[in-house]
């Protein structure tokens, strides 16, 4: 029930949307050198990830229309964020992403949660920018997420702690870390990411473990703690990330999926984009 | 009794005659002291708070102990705790009031003459040790007797205060005259005892020093009557108490409990907030008080913290006698509290922060902490009982909705079967992880005066703009907290790659907002961050400090003293909660309001850091005694018979020291001339100490358990200082100098308060600590002393926070222990002629609150050390510092029974000559087991061998005696 009371990584559905076919020629990068998205590719890996979510963990699929008009669309994380019983639904920081937050507001309400709106047209957040440890939020300040966007959602969640963490050279937060674990954040080795363990480290109470890997992409994964499976993580694929993969391996007590996201990380795009993950068991 | 009649003339005319002397000089020399703790407790030196620390200390162990015997005994030691307060309360009065004595009418003189006379009568009848016996009937004679003159003698010094200070002369004038008689009886007691001890040795050079007088008396007698003896004082003053509602002004205040209830409580007049405190919770049955406190509100409506160590009066002022019983310290685990009931009323606090909004939560979190309230009160959910309304009489969020009462409804049923104790830790248990839990915000302003809050909290300072947690510093980061005026500042150790600490400064509403902030910080860090039980029990030297410092025990001492906790769970009756909603008067949401203080940001940090040094090397130049810095108790008297106080004090030009108003100008003088005589007294008297140290510490004997001699053990110290050198430093002092001191790590690390055997000595730390912070601007030195007069409180305090405990091991004879990286340097100085003089103002107030009256007897050297500590800014690694700046300084401190300090100094004077000096302090330390003479022979000369240059400049001899008789009973 009550978020504290809930494990860490305990999730029953899973919010997902597939890949528009605008997405290879619209949707937004950082670095427009990229090679050219294969759509079919892309759409492949989509399929695998969901599959690896719906028949692999057992979670429910909640799977949003694709709406070509919306070429970033496919990446859900960014339109909310869920944590306990509360949703807060995003002011995402890409002008052109706004529109996504609708149906994702609405899958969410039909989960009975309750729904917080960003009201506030000074604020923006995208959820990629936001890091829950389990004990707290850490909020990366992007270029697409603002101080605003971050105070609205300290107001959102209230037991707990959110502090912010200043993002230079990434797209969000969650670009080069993320959560293995309770208590354990991967982090990549660049200097942006080392510069945010700093600032993590500095504003906790808690201690966490650290994993770092060289890749800062492959820092980007999912956490799930699943019944009868124990500790799960999906993490990127050791053709992507081979040196990465290494140390991954090296989580004996965890359930190791590799899951390509070959194409859509040409957008930005990163394992926990895509989905928006809830945990809806009664509570007891 | 009877016999003592006769002795009454006696007393009162020879007195009069033989006192004058005496008399005049001891008020001059209190004088300034004098005004500084009426004027402004804030103020008012160290000592003062050294000794009520320890005094709290004791009170508060005692429970502890107490605890061990049966439920029954408990109930016993309770008084105890009041005792001691009121002893120490009595004590400061009688100090108080001497000063004043020239003011005062003829009929209230003569009591204050008398307790000189008596003093002086000890001398005069040395070789009297017949009266022995007399005194030890005395103390057998029935209860009351003793208690009788106690209070009597209390109520003459009340007379006096009131006169002095203020209002209701004509009820204690009454009540005075009505005591005359009694009162004659007690000089004429004391006259004996006096005279009893004085026989064994020399007169005390001091008269002021009848504190300590009073305990060595009690050793004396011991042999005969050792009970009886020791507790003497306690007892007497036990006594007193009990009585006391009869004769002395009581006043009624209201404690407002945490079940919402209004608690009213009989006080003496000038009691101090232990005393409240401790009758607040024998009223709730708490035995694990030190994590609870009482507030006030003063006029701002700012919550204020009770200082258990000080007078209520005095700190609440003209605000009515109104207080709120509170969570102090917000236990990380609440799990780890040994008794239910503290748990209980932690919970009830926790209620109280939910409901007015100050512990945020979400919805879900309310909706479930409301339901083990629900429990907790109500048991198991039950339909036929508990419709659909019985809810809405708890208050469960700030903003109660329908939506929240049915969630707490479903959330109450299924927890069926829990008891309320089981359901109030289940509370706890998500409580605690609240990320609000626990910190206590105060609103602020950084450097670019954005409005931020700071809170605090067990694990160091969060600092917050509006909801967001924009930056966390951790006690172990933190290397000082200072606040001056309405600024308060921090400063951060050096991060990894970072070379140099830092600054931080912010800035409060007001001064008043920065000082409290201040004082929490410091009991914070003090509580939850000093636990370092593995340290050497040895190494505590506190090189810095305000007067102010977290009096109480620490977090790990209050666990450890729970563990001794030993009776049935007792009995308590669960409040509804329904009260505590409505007696909340007025919601404080978690607000960060945007605009609150005047002014702009702090840009002062710059100004802060690189202070001109020139004011130190006037006081470089002076050398310290070397104070006896560690194991500084109760019975600590000024050898200089002053005491550095305030800390700006010392950064007084001799000008400015004009320009002062205190008043007592001629004292000063005189007053350095006593210092210089009593030096070498102290020396002299080396002998007598030793004999001393040899006497067994009597409270040791009488103690029952190990805990008890822990904390009656007498303790003794010898100090020897010797310097060498090399080159003169003198006469660089630059009076406009911004000079600000700084405490070296090192000397940060010493700052640990190790707990001992169970035993909390906070004081000792702060002994040596004339904690200056003397970088005022010479132009604001005028100002603050002003407003000192005013009593307003003022003034800059630092505290320096113990470093990360790993990065302070102190091993015995580790000497290693040097950072390079901290230029600062503290150094000690007590004799400077020009210091000296600043001093006195200050120093006095520790003076006369040492001059008990209570004299048994006198004999011993009682030498006090005064400290103040002067510390060197940091040179900023460049090495283009100013001419007469401090280049390098290094402590190297070295352990084992000595203590040996090495400090060493280089400079630049001007003209580009660096000069070095070694300073070198051995500090001998330890129970009357050693033989001091032998260890200070073999000190001096294994110093001598490594510096055949070196000479001895000062020994001193100090030593201490606990102030714990009150412990058990």
């Amino acid at each position: 029930m009550a978020g504290l009371t809930v494990g860490f990584g305990e999730y029953t559905h899973a919010i997902v949307r597939g890949v528009p076919a605008s997405l290879p020629k619209e949707a937004l990068r950082m670095n427009e050198a990229n090679d050219d998205v294969d759509l079919a590719r892309a759409r492949r890996e989509h399929e695998l990830y969901v599959g690896v979510l719906m028949h692999k963990l057992g979670l429910q699929i909640v799977e949003l229309p694709v709406d070509d008009s919306l070429p970033d669309s496919v990446f859900v994380e960014d339109a909310a964020v869920v944590c306990g019983d509360t949703a807060l639904i995003t002011r995402p920081g890409a002008l052109g992403r706004r529109k996504e937050t609708e149906i994702v507001k609405k899958a969410l309400t039909d989960l009975h949660l309750n729904i917080v709106e960003m009201i506030d047209e000074s604020a923006t957040l995208d959820g990629g920018d936001v890091l829950f440890t389990g004990r707290e939020f850490f909020v990366g300040l992007s270029k697409r997420t603002n101080q605003r966007g971050a105070e609205i959602l300290a107001d959102a969640f209230k037991d707990y702690a959110v502090s912010t963490v200043p993002i230079y050279d990434a797209l969000h937060l969650k670009s080069f870390c993320s959560m293995a674990g309770p208590g354990l954040l991967v982090i990549g080795s660049s200097d942006g990411a080392q510069k945010a363990l700093k600032v993590i480290q500095q504003m906790s109470d808690h201690r966490y473990d650290k994993l770092t890997i060289p890749d800062d992409a492959a820092a980007n994964c999912i956490y799930l703690n699943i019944p009868n499976k124990g500790h799960v993580l999906l993490h990127s694929t050791p053709e992507e990330y081979p040196e990465s993969s290494k140390v991954f391996e090296r989580l004996k007590d965890h359930m190791l999926i590799p899951v390509p996201l070959t194409q859509m990380a040409k957008v930005d795009g990163s394992l926990s984009c895509c989905s928006i993950l809830v945990n809806k068991r009664r509570e007891m | 009794m009877t016999t003592e009649v006769g002795s009454e003339t006696e007393v009162k005319k020879e007195p009069e005659q033989a006192e004058e002397q005496p008399q005049t000089q001891v008020e001059t020399e209190q004088r300034p002291e004098q005004q500084l703790v009426d004027g402004k407790q804030e103020q008012s030196a160290h000592s003062t708070d050294l000794k009520q620390v320890e005094e709290e200390q004791n009170t508060q162990e005692s429970p502890s102990t107490q605890q061990k015997d049966t439920t029954a005994a408990s109930e016993q030691v309770s008084p105890a705790p009041q005792e001691g307060r009121a002893g120490v309360e009595k004590k400061e009065e009688q100090s108080g009031s001497k000063g004043i004595a020239r003011f005062l009418p003829p009929w209230l003189k003569k009591q204050k003459s008398q307790s000189h006379v008596e003093q002086k009568k000890s001398q005069l009848k040395e070789g009297e040790t017949s009266k022995n016996q007399i005194q030890e009937k005395e103390e057998k004679s029935p209860p009351q007797s003793p208690f009788k003159q106690q209070s009597t003698e209390k109520e003459g010094e009340e007379a006096r205060k009131d006169t002095s200070v203020e209002e209701k002369e004509e009820n204690l004038i009454q009540d005075h005259q009505q005591s005359k008689q009694e009162e004659t009886k007690v000089d004429e007691k004391e006259e004996e005892k006096l005279s009893v001890s004085s026989a064994e040795t020399q007169p005390a050079k001091e008269d002021q020093k009848e504190e300590v007088v009073e305990k060595d008396s009690d050793v004396k007698v011991e042999d005969k009557k050792e009970e009886d003896t020791i507790q003497n004082t306690e007892v007497k003053t036990d006594r007193s108490i009990q009585k006391v509602p009869k004769k002395m002004k009581t006043f009624v205040c209201k404690v407002t409990l945490l079940d919402g209830t209004e608690y009213p409580c009989e006080l003496e007049k000038r009691a101090k907030g232990q005393v409240l405190f401790t009758k607040i919770c024998e009223h709730l049955n708490l035995l694990e008080k030190d994590y609870f406190g009482l507030t006030y509100r003063d006029n701002a409506d700012q919550k204020n913290w009770l200082d258990p160590a000080k007078e209520i009066k005095r700190q609440i002022r003209s605000l009515p006698w109104q207080f709120a019983f509170n969570v102090k310290f917000y236990p990380p685990d609440p799990s780890q509290l040994t008794e239910d009931i503290t748990r209980y009323f932690l919970c009830l606090q926790l209620r109280q922060d939910i409901a007015v909004g100050r512990l945020p939560c979400s919805f879900v979190t309310h909706a479930l902490l409301g339901s083990y309230t629900l429990q907790a009160e109500l048991g198991d959910y039950d339909s036929e009982e508990h419709r659909h309304d019985y809810i809405s009489e708890f208050q469960f969020a700030p903003t109660q909705t329908k939506e929240l009462e049915d969630k707490v409804v479903e959330l109450h049923k299924t927890h069926r079967g829990l008891t309320p104790a089981q359901a109030e830790a289940l509370f706890l248990e998500n409580a605690k992880k609240l990320s609000m839990y626990g910190v206590d915000l105060h609103h602020a302003k950084d450097s670019e005066g954005v409005d931020i809050m700071l809170g605090v909290c067990a694990n160091g300072l969060l600092i917050y703009k509006d909801r967001l947690r924009i930056n966390r510093f951790a006690w172990p980061k933190i290397l000082k907290i200072s606040y001056k005026r309405s600024n308060f500042y921090i400063k951060i150790r050096p991060g990894e790659t970072e070379q140099f600490e830092s600054t931080i400064g912010f800035k409060l509403p007001n001064h008043r907002s920065a000082k409290r902030l201040w004082k929490v910080c410091v009991e914070h860090h003090t509580f939850f961050r000093l636990i370092s039980p593995e340290q050497p029990p040895k190494a505590k030297f506190l090189t810095l400090g305000s007067k102010f410092r977290y009096s109480g025990r620490t977090q790990a001492q209050t666990r450890q003293a729970s563990t001794l906790i030993d009776r049935p769970a007792p009995f308590f009756e669960r409040t509804s909660s329904k009260r505590l909603s409505r007696s909340l008067d007025g919601v404080h949401h978690f607000t960060f309001p945007r605009s609150k203080s005047e002014g702009t940001g702090t840009k002062e940090l710059k100004q802060l850091q690189a202070p001109a040094v020139s004011a130190t090397e006037q006081i470089l130049q002076q050398d310290s005694s070397a104070p006896a810095v560690s194991d500084l108790k109760a019975g600590f008297t000024d050898e200089d018979g002053k005491e550095p106080g305030s800390p700006y004090k010392p950064t007084l030009s001799p000008e400015s020291k004009s320009t002062e108003k205190l008043k007592s100008e001629m004292g000063r003088e005189q007053e350095i001339d006593t210092q210089e005589t009593m030096v070498n007294e102290e020396t002299t008297k080396m002998s007598a100490v030793s004999q001393r140290s040899e006497s067994p510490s009597v409270a040791a004997k009488s103690a029952e358990g190990g805990e008890m001699k822990t904390q009656l053990r007498e303790k003794k110290e010898e100090t020897i200082v010797v310097r060498d050198v090399s080159t003169s430093s003198d006469s660089e002092s630059e009076e406009e100098a911004e000079y600000r001191p700084q405490v070296a790590r090192k000397d940060v690390d010493q700052i640990k308060e190790e707990p001992e055997e169970n035993e909390y000595l906070p004081v000792r730390s702060l002994t040596s600590t004339a904690h200056v912070d003397v970088k005022i601007p010479v132009e604001e030195k005028e100002e603050l002393e002003e407003k000192i007069e005013k009593g307003g409180m003022l003034g800059e305090e630092v505290y320096c926070t113990t470093a990360e405990e790993k990065e302070e091991p102190k091993v015995n004879g580790d000497v290693s222990h040097i950072d390079t990286d901290i230029v600062t340097q503290v150094i000690c100085c007590s004799e400077p002629p020009v210091v000296k003089t600043e001093m006195v103002t200050i120093s006095d107030a520790f003076a006369s609150q040492k001059s008990e009256i209570s004299t048994k007897e006198v004999p011993i050297v009682h030498t006090e050390t005064k400290t103040i500590t002067y510390e060197a800014a940091e040179v900023d690694g460049t090495g283009d510092s100013e001419p007469g700046v401090l280049m390098t300084a290094q402590t190297i401190t070295s352990e084992s029974v000595c203590t040996t300090t090495t400090t060493q100094i280089t400079k630049t004077v001007k003209g580009g000559v660096s000069e070095t000096r070694i300073e070198k302090r051995i500090v001998i330390t330890g129970d009357a087991d050693i033989d001091h003479d032998q260890a200070l022979a073999q000190a001096i000369k294994e110093a001598k061998e490594q510096h055949p240059d070196m000479s001895v400049t000062r020994v001193v001899v100090h030593k201490e005696t606990e102030l714990t008789e009150e412990g058990d009973d």
